[in-house]
């Protein structure tokens, strides 16, 4: 399955895909992205990984177990809908704060964003673990 | 155009329909899968058309231009990608056990209940 | 009246607890809980003598305007005193009855919570907290029925009772909910209160379904059937459900609605003669039992049908007898049935024929027993007397008087042979050699008959006190209750000695009329419980036919009738609903479309006729591919980019699970596969139908509208799906996840866990 092409170029793909998968999941709120989008492409990246090298190493890139991320995923995403609440509105009403850097644009950070983040880890938790799985399932 | 589209969905639903019925795992699964492309595809044409403009607000701007296509069923069928996907996995990793635990293939054969 | 409420029912949740920590004395301690409710009753009723009523409430479902609502008037008070007074001896005396049986805690806490809900039942203003207090009675009695649950008869005959009186309920609430529908107000104080109820044209409706719930609960014909059997249940069970309180929620409804039901047609027709029907049933069907609780069974049957018969007549005199009657019944009827636990207990001997000559040995339930049998039996000066005076006095029509007097013979045949014949006469040999009982038992019967004397012989004092404030309950006006034991040489009298005649007749005839009752029990079979089994296996049996009919084992089984059930409903909802478009309407079709299409189309033509797995995969991407083109040229870039993604993740997923997977062979001969085409040609033609009617289809005013406006200048988003999805929606998203998560849990499950020792994917 695997050739020194395919390592080689590997090497050099997944942190570009890893990269991008970020890009899409920040950007993803103004732009086209966003952390589903954002968490497949990652997922596509440890798989092609996965595919060149091992699932061992994959495992390893992810440092958690896969159900590990998608777990904390989720409590993100359920976590993000608590400030909502503490300030009088309802669950998962966005809250935002502005941060204002001298000589940047001023910078909005918000639980819709933390959202997102949770969303991204569900879906790459999700598909990795499937993908390892089967993965495995061959050895 | 919609004349069209209802063809083409009319076509993958029944395609999928017609391989879900086969006694084969694998042209279930295509089956599966023909059949979310059908749905997503009938959500997004219920939506309506709207060419070359996407739901994002321009950099200058405060809104969304008079004409753009309807972001409500492109948040729906994003979700639905997602989920046929994983339904996909799950269902192929299903078969994928019940074959190598039965031996068959063979939908006709894996019938019993519980009762 | 909340915290005694909340008090009965944390007392019924700990008492498992609390036996943990106390052993046998928790029973005699939690009659304590009772005990003070009893007390607070106690302590209202010069309140509620002077005519006030006492009320409780709080918001419950403020959203559909529901007021959980508790009130007090004189009828709900007499319920609650008997409830709470039966109630602290009953769990006391089953303390000591279940000493040995290491189930004890749970039957006391069932008891507990059983009677907070029938306090809950009599004190309830709020329509629906009424129905599901009246259910918990129903729920908790099932508990207490078949606490025995080793025994197949307990299980049956708790789950008799539950389906009867539980399907009972059901009428009940239905009838409630048409009441509440009809008067403007769910609560029973507005009901009672609306003007002109009667000719509205959901009143006889409502009013059937009542009736129904009533006589379910209060077991009157034909659902008595269930009572006789729920005697599986413990003793002390039976003693309070079963005689004074549970099966007196019937008898409680119907006075409860009586001011406003009393005057419809449908109730005087009914009432009174359903309950005069039950009346003559169970008093003769006691006559020729021998089992002790059995026999108190048919005659508890017997007076319920009495009172309901009372509560038909409408008149005030009847009013009043019914109230005299519910109080000297619950008194004495709970009074012999705990002396039959007893006698059971300490005995070990169920039947009236083996037993004699206790009273040296079981000296004090001998003098209860004996006061309750001498009410029961109507004798001056006990209240039983007052009973069955004020219920001659009310039956004037002659079927009625003829039915009371019946039953007025039997109940006298019956008190002497639970009361009295097992305490005289020589002494029997008993499985067990009988030793008097503890105080636990015993001070129950024994304050139950003094006060069935003493309430004899103080009615000028019971009248006014309690008979009267609940009388003017039912009526709806206020009534005075003027009780004496004497009236004079008068007509009621006559009959009342007449009966005492007839029954003393009767009881010297059982043994000669001993070889003709198994004949009588044979006749018994044919009665409504058979219709009641036959219901119940019908069920059993329609249940296991549509379950095999359904539930084949086969995927395309069931695919199938999914299918079919869309295109039935679907088809007709196009047929009957949708205006078709005009065709030629709608976006042009430009080259790069027509091409896009026609991939899709040749791509899952390809699908379908592949003989590969590689070529079928390979298919299927094309189709994925060319679908998020199409994404790209409307306006659709997350979408695309999402499927792009997906699409290569797909095939990533296939290719490693392709050499696991089994090649394509085609199994279904060509005749077969062209029957198959059938359903697939219809539902496509349904969707595609549906995709030209939901593109035209204009129901209501789009939100996208209020998404597009408020991205970006309330959200801080200017990718509107996505603020969609993180944002507007985020809940919907968050449920998404999450199954996407449980798909993902799923198919970890099915592929890591494997049961030890037949793990090693088995198929070569």
């Amino acid at each position: 399955m695997s050739s020194l092409i395919l390592r080689t170029a590997t090497r050099y793909l997944v942190p570009l895909l890893l990269l991008f998968s970020i890009y899409l999941l920040l950007a993803g709120h103004n732009y086209p992205g966003g952390g589903f989008v954002g968490g497949l492409a990652a997922a596509a990246g440890l798989a092609l990984y996965a595919l060149a090298f091992d699932v061992r190493s994959a495992r390893t890139m992810l440092r958690l177990t896969p159900t590990g991320v998608s777990a904390l995923g989720l409590m993100l995403a359920a976590l993000s809908g608590l400030p909502g609440i503490l300030r009088g509105s309802s669950f998962l009403t966005g809250k935002w704060m502005v941060a204002y850097l001298p000589g940047f644009d001023p910078i909005k950070i918000g639980t819709p964003v933390l959202f997102d983040l949770g969303v991204y880890l569900v879906v790459l938790g999700v598909t990795m673990s499937i993908i390892f799985a089967l993965a495995e399932e061959e050895s | 155009m919609e004349l069209l589209m209802a063809i083409v969905i009319g076509f993958l639903y029944a395609a999928g329909v017609f391989l879900m019925q086969r006694r084969n795992m694998v042209k279930f699964l295509v089956g599966l899968a023909l059949l979310s492309h059908g749905a997503n595809l009938l959500i997004f044409t219920a939506g309506g058309f709207t060419r070359g403009s996407p739901p994002i607000i321009p950099e200058d701007a405060d809104v969304a231009p008079i004409l753009h296509a309807d972001p409500l069923p492109q948040a729906l069928i994003l979700t639905a990608i997602v989920i046929s996907f994983a339904v996909l996995a799950f269902a192929l990793i299903l078969f994928l056990r019940a074959y190598q635990t039965t031996g068959t293939d063979d939908l006709h054969d894996l019938r019993s209940t519980d009762t | 009246m909340m915290t005694v409420l909340t008090m009965l029912a944390l007392a019924g949740f700990f008492a498992p607890r609390l036996y943990r920590a106390w052993g046998a004395r928790t029973a005699g301690r939690l009659a304590l809980a009772p005990a003070l409710a009893f007390a607070y009753f106690a302590s209202r009723l010069s309140a509620i003598r002077g005519g006030e009523t006492i009320r409780a409430s709080f918001e419950w479902i403020p959203v559909l305007g529901f007021e959980f609502s508790l009130q007090m008037d004189g009828l709900g008070l007499l319920f609650a005193l008997l409830i709470a007074g039966i109630g602290a001896f009953v769990v006391w005396y089953a303390g000591a009855y279940l000493k040995e049986d290491p189930a004890a805690p749970r039957f006391i806490a069932a008891l507990l919570l059983f009677m907070t809900s029938m306090l809950g039942v009599v004190l309830a203003d709020n329509v629906i907290a009424l129905f599901v207090f009246w259910e918990l009675t129903s729920f908790t009695s099932y508990l207490l029925i078949g606490h025995h649950h080793e025994e197949e008869k307990s299980r049956k005959a708790a789950l008799q009772a539950l389906l009867v009186t539980g399907l009972g309920g059901l009428f009940l609430l239905a009838g409630l909910l048409l009441l509440g529908q009809a008067a403007g107000s769910y609560n029973l104080s507005g009901i009672l209160a609306a003007d002109s109820l009667s000719s509205h044209p959901l009143f006889n409706p409502a009013l059937a379904l009542l009736l129904v719930g009533a006589f379910t609960k209060s077991a009157q014909f034909p659902f008595h059937f269930w009572l006789p059997n729920a005697m599986a249940a413990p003793t002390p069970a039976s003693a309070y459900l079963h005689s004074s309180t549970m099966v007196k929620a019937g008898v409680y409804l119907l006075a409860r609605l009586h001011p406003a039901c009393a005057d419809s047609a449908i109730w005087q027709a009914v009432v009174p003669a359903i309950g005069a029907a039950t009346l003559v049933i169970g008093a003769t069907m006691a006559y020729g039992q021998t089992i002790l609780k059995r026999l108190l069974a048919y005659t508890t049957v017997a007076a319920l049908g009495g009172m309901t018969m009372l509560l038909g007549l409408g008149q005030t005199l009847a009013i009043k007898a019914a109230v005299v009657f519910l109080l000297a019944h619950a008194l004495y009827k709970a009074a012999l049935f705990l002396v039959a636990g007893i006698i059971d207990h300490e005995t070990g001997e169920k039947d009236v024929l083996k037993l004699g000559g206790l009273r040296r040995a079981l000296p004090f339930t001998a003098l209860g027993a004996g006061l309750a049998a001498l009410s029961m039996m109507g004798l001056p000066p006990f209240f039983g007397f007052l009973a069955k005076e004020t219920l001659y006095s009310a039956a004037q029509q002659p079927t009625l008087l003829a039915a009371s007097v019946i039953g007025g013979v039997f109940f006298l045949v019956v008190a002497c042979l639970t009361g009295l014949k097992p305490f005289f006469g020589a002494e029997r040999d008993t499985p067990r050699h009988p030793h008097e009982a503890p105080i636990a038992m015993w001070i129950g019967p024994l304050a139950m008959g003094l006060l069935s004397l003493s309430f004899g012989v103080f009615a000028p004092w019971v009248g006014p006190t309690l008979i009267a404030p609940a009388a003017s309950a039912i009526a709806g006006e206020p009534l005075t209750a003027k009780l004496a034991l004497w009236h004079g040489w008068n007509r009621e009298l006559q009959w009342s000695l007449a009966t005492l005649a007839l029954g003393l007749v009767a009881f010297a005839s059982l043994r000669a009329l001993r070889p003709i009752m198994p004949a009588f029990a044979r006749l018994r079979a044919w009665g409504p419980e058979r219709g009641y089994e036959a219901a119940l296996n019908g069920l059993v049996a329609a249940a296991g036919a549509q379950t095999r009919l359904l539930q084949n084992g086969s995927l395309r089984y069931y695919l199938l009738a999914t299918l079919l059930f869309v295109l039935a409903t679907g088809g007709w909802f196009f047929w009957r609903l949708v205006e078709w478009p005009a065709p030629g309407a709608g976006t042009p079709v430009r080259l790069i479309d027509a091409v896009i299409l026609s991939l899709i189309l040749l791509s899952t033509v390809g699908a379908i006729f592949s003989r590969s797995r590689m070529a079928a995969f390979a298919s299927l991407g094309v189709a994925g591919y060319a679908i998020a083109i199409f994404f790209v040229l409307y306006g659709a870039p997350d979408l695309a980019m999402t499927q792009l993604v997906i699409e290569t993740l797909t095939v990533i997923l296939l290719v490693l699970a392709f050499y696991h997977l089994p090649p394509l062979h085609p199994r279904t001969p060509v005749r077969g596969r062209v029957f198959d085409l059938v359903p697939s040609v219809l539902v496509g033609s349904l969707m595609a139908a549906l995709t030209l009617a939901a593109n035209r289809a204009n129901l209501a005013p789009s939100i996208s509208s209020y998404f597009s406006a408020n991205s970006w200048t309330n959200a801080y988003g200017k990718n509107i799906v996505n603020v969609i999805l993180v944002d507007f929606r985020a809940l919907d998203t968050l449920g998404e996840i999450s199954v996407l998560l449980i798909a993902g849990l799923g198919a970890i499950a099915l592929l890591k866990l494997r049961a030890p020792g037949k793990g090693g994917g088995g198929a070569p």
